[in-house]
């Protein structure tokens, strides 16, 4: 699309909402550049709907600032925000054509009938839906349903668009063709997303940069890769990928677990509540000889082998701590490495692989 | 085999006492209307003979003539003030806290539950104070708060089944609140808001206690003089006039129901 | 930029107190939305109730007093008046019960489509004028009515009974206009009740009139509750159809009050009357909120 307005930074500073005792939003302060694609990731009632809200204008806080630009929006009523805004339930209207769905904003900025029917063609075609426009809402699927909804919120090329699980009434096959669909959406688009998920995958796949909100705070920010592998808190590393974990005891920036030093290469979060080492199931190696003497040895008996299609997980009693699961690809390579059931197997735990996290980020 | 038996029984008893409980609802409600065309001096059921001649003691009697218009004109404002006083109370209670929301839902529906001879007798005591007894004001005033809680009612569950996130999105594009309450809501409430119209319309139309007390001369309502005159004794004119009656109920009903299935089928769609 | 930025600082100092001005002035916004309607029924329906309730404290001499609440303890004539209004009401409710029961259960075993074009029945008189139903009854009972001359014709009586301008005229009319007050919430919460389960419970082993009263009956109970409740708290305060079909000779309340207003003109004995039957209503309101939920009235 021909694009004469820029896309906005948006910079939430000192965010405060409370419903009687229950703080949604807990001081948060947060930038996000022009362009971006940013992601609040969090489990229900973590306060990302809160926040999302808020940016449209339909939460009023109980203070701080919201700037789109240099321009203050705190006070300023939804209608006069100038951002698009893609709802969970789409929230089509239903006695409207495609095309009469698509052109309201337009209509409502006095845009002439001819250049209404003009954009309202381009952005339809953009969203894969040209010829579309005289049908009426009750006779789309649900995947034509969201890219309407997508359209109309384009359609005025507002500079931020907001969006609040947009995919979360898809089936899954549907909503991963989607997510790669909606990501080279935004790069053709000159427009800074923020978008809200609960689901990590969806998070991962999309953003340049995730926000994880948990009890109305912003626990991390941080690209996907960061986040996965470098977690600040034990909140984030649990909430992401898969995992399990062990408690450790941290003094002079070491570990230990059970007695021995862990090696690790990454930096230990500062935080309280105790530190926990978080094993991803993925990142363990077995090896085939001895584990290397600059590694975590987690060695111990298999104690059942569970093929999952994509990938195979072992799971190994270690005699100290217990179960430890490790997921092996699939293919052949894999295959072979396999050991069988009652078998001692080597495990290694690299150090730049060894995430060791506080219970709660200072 | 036993229990089949007894099951069979228990069926036919059922079917048997259902049928004549609907009967003994439908058939006296109906049977006004054959006998609103007899041709006889006095009621009888069945009727022996065909005629319009109550129909036209009706329609040619004054007196009539002046109660059916002061009613349908108190029908028609009634409707014309309740709809909209009760739609908007009814958006503005939706968007309130959940708090104020269920007290002001207790406190509206007062109309309904509290005995109408008390609301009469109230309105009449006051409406002397005021000299609004025996007044068109004073019946269609009456009247509307007796229908705000049908409007009311029914726009809130009308409201309640609609996908609020809509005008949300509406505002998003650009839309004022006002704007987008106008142009996404309200068409989308239109078939509740008719129907709490409808059934404004009824209520004022049949109401008889008030009516009786605060009505009367040049402008007394229909339900007045059908009162009055049926205390004394058993005009067949009445038949006539409640036929008519009838006939207005039913209409909106049907057409309350056409709104509801053509709305069914939209949603089903 | 400059100005938009000294703007923003602007705003910024007092962030929090526009913001809480704001949210209150949209909360009076949608109060006031609710204002017109709300005045409406406190200027027609609260006001008046309270000042007739003043009334009833005040005896003819203009004084303060409870003697308008002792003479209706005392009075035999009131003490006649509020017994025969509760026989009525409870006389008018297990009938209705004993009628709406069976047919809602019957609505509930049928086709839907076939349930839905009985229920046609219900609705026509529901919707039909009360006054008019009365008269259909009036006409009806008379002496020389329909029910008595088929009933003659046919052997069973050798005098017409005597069936309208009595009690049990009005105890027929009153049951025809409440049935539909107790079918209507009855029959809604019966067609949600999961046949599922009485199929289970009969897969059990339970009979299936055990289970109809161990499983059915006691999930319907909320709605025939509600229904309970609205025919009583109707039939207490109710006036068209006993005061036609009663003929003078059935007093409820609704008409004491009545006459007491417009034939004798005393308004202490009839303020404290209506009190007395404005507590009866509010204790039967009260009761149906707790148990069934005014709010679901706002439901479909």
């Amino acid at each position: 699309m021909s694009s004469t307005a820029q896309s906005l930074p948006i910079e939430i500073s000192s965010l405060c909402k409370a419903y009687g005792p229950i703080k949604a939003l807990d001081d948060v302060s947060l930038n996000i550049a022009a362009g971006e694609f940013l992601t609040l990731l969090g489990p229900s009632g973590s306060g990302k709907t809160t926040l999302l809200m808020a940016l449209a204008g339909f939460v009023r806080p109980d203070g701080g600032s919201i700037r789109f630009g240099d321009q203050e929006m705190i006070a300023t009523p939804p209608h006069k925000r100038g951002l698009g805004m893609v709802f969970q339930s789409y929230a089509l209207f239903p006695f409207m054509t495609v095309a009469e769905n698509v052109a309201y904003p337009l209509k409502i900025r006095g845009v002439s009938k001819s250049d209404q029917k003009t954009r309202v063609e381009r952005v339809l075609d953009t969203v894969e839906l040209g010829g579309y426009g005289d049908r009426r809402i009750t006779q789309l699927s649900g995947g034509q349903r969201q890219r309407v909804a997508l359209a109309r919120a384009m359609v005025f090329e507002p500079r931020i668009i907001l969006m609040d699980e947009p995919l979360s009434a898809l089936d899954k096959k549907l909503r991963e063709h989607m997510q790669i669909e909606l990501k080279a959406l935004h790069q053709k688009l000159d427009a800074t997303v923020v978008y809200v998920t609960h689901d990590q995958r969806e998070a991962l796949t999309m953003s340049d940069r995730i926000a994880v909100v948990n009890h109305g705070r912003i626990e991390q920010i941080d690209t996907p890769e960061r986040l996965y592998r470098q977690p600040h808190s034990f909140f984030v590393a649990d909430f992401i990928g898969e995992s399990i974990s062990l408690p450790v005891t941290v003094a002079n920036d070491t570990a230990q677990l059970g007695g021995r030093v862990l090696k690790s290469d990454l930096a230990i979060a500062p935080g309280s509540g105790g530190h926990r080492l978080v094993i991803r199931p993925e990142l363990l190696e077995v090896m085939s000889g001895p584990v290397p003497e600059n590694a975590n040895d987690f060695s111990g008996r298999v104690n059942d082998i569970i093929y999952q299609g994509d990938s195979v997980l072992v799971i190994v009693e270690h005699k100290s701590v217990g179960m430890i699961n490790v997921r092996v690809p699939a293919n052949r390579a894999g295959q072979t490495g396999l050991p069988s059931k009652g078998e001692q197997i080597g495990l290694a735990l690299h150090p730049e692989d060894t995430i060791i996290v506080p219970e709660q980020v200072s | 085999m036993e229990q089949v038996g007894q099951r069979k029984i228990d069926g036919l008893w059922l079917t048997v006492v259902g049928i004549a409980v609907l009967f003994f609802l439908i058939l006296p409600t109906l049977i006004v209307i054959p006998m609103s065309f007899s041709g006889a001096s006095f009621l009888e059921f069945p009727p022996t003979s065909f005629s319009f001649r109550w129909y036209a003691a009706y329609f040619t009697s004054p007196e009539w003539m002046s109660a059916t218009k002061t009613s349908l004109i108190a029908a028609v404002m009634t409707t014309a003030i309740a709809t909209p006083l009760g739609s908007l109370c009814a958006y503005g209670l939706h968007c309130s806290a959940p708090r104020i929301r269920n007290i002001a839902q207790i406190f509206v529906i007062m109309p309904i539950v509290v005995p109408v001879i008390l609301i009469a007798v109230g309105v009449f005591s006051l409406y002397a104070k005021l000299g609004l007894n025996y007044t068109l004001t004073g019946i269609v005033i009456a009247h509307t708060a007796l229908a705000l809680p049908f409007v009311i009612v029914t726009v809130m569950s009308g409201l309640q089944n609609y996908d609020f996130d809509q005008e949300l999105a509406a505002r998003s594009l650009g839309a004022s609140r006002a704007y987008a309450l106008w142009t996404i809501t309200v068409p989308q409430v239109k078939f509740s808001i008719q129907t709490g119209a409808f059934l404004a319309f009824i209520t004022s139309l049949d109401e008889v206690v008030i009516s009786m007390l605060v009505s009367g001369g040049d402008n007394a309502t229909i339900t007045r003089r059908m009162f009055n005159s049926l205390r004394d004794q058993l005009d067949p004119t009445i038949a006539a006039i409640s036929t008519c009656l009838i006939f207005v109920s039913i209409s909106a009903l049907v057409i309350i129901s056409i709104f509801n299935r053509n709305q069914k089928n939209k949603d089903q769609l | 930029m400059s100005i938009s930025e000294a703007n923003a600082g602007a705003k910024k100092f007092n962030t929090a107190s526009t913001l809480k001005a704001e949210d209150r002035r949209e909360r009076l916004t949608f109060l006031g939305l609710s204002m017109p309607a709300v005045l409406a029924i406190l200027i027609v329906v609260f006001l008046p109730i309270f000042w007739l309730s003043s009334l009833s404290f005040y005896n003819a001499a203009g004084e303060l007093s409870t003697e308008n609440y002792a003479r209706i303890f005392e009075s035999a004539l009131y003490r006649r008046t509020f017994v025969v209004t509760f026989q009525i009401s409870i006389a008018v409710t297990v009938i209705c019960i004993l009628l709406g029961y069976p047919l809602c259960y019957l609505l509930t075993k049928v086709k839907d489509r076939t349930a839905a074009i009985l229920m046609i029945f219900v609705l026509v008189p529901f919707w039909t004028s009360v006054l008019v139903r009365t008269y259909a009854w009036l006409v009806l009972l008379q002496r020389n009515g329909i029910i008595n001359s088929s009933l003659m014709s046919l052997g069973i009586i050798e005098e017409p009974l005597q069936l309208a301008h009595n009690l049990t005229g009005s105890i027929i009319g009153m049951v025809h206009i409440m049935l539909p007050f107790l079918i209507l919430p009855l029959y809604a919460t019966m067609r949600n009740i999961d046949t599922d389960l009485v199929r289970a419970a009969v897969g059990l082993g339970s009979s299936p009139r055990g289970a109809f009263w161990r499983v059915f009956f006691p999930m319907s109970l909320p709605g025939l509750f509600a229904g309970i409740v609205l025919v009583f708290i109707l039939s207490l305060g109710f006036f068209v159809t006993p005061a036609l079909l009663g003929g003078g000779r059935v007093q409820m309340l609704a008409q004491r009050i009545e006459s007491t207003i417009t034939i004798y003109s005393n308004w202490g004995a009839a303020s404290a009357l209506g009190v007395v039957l404005l507590l009866l209503a509010l204790v039967m309101i009260w009761l149906m909120n707790r148990v069934f939920g005014l709010d679901k009235l706002f439901m479909r």
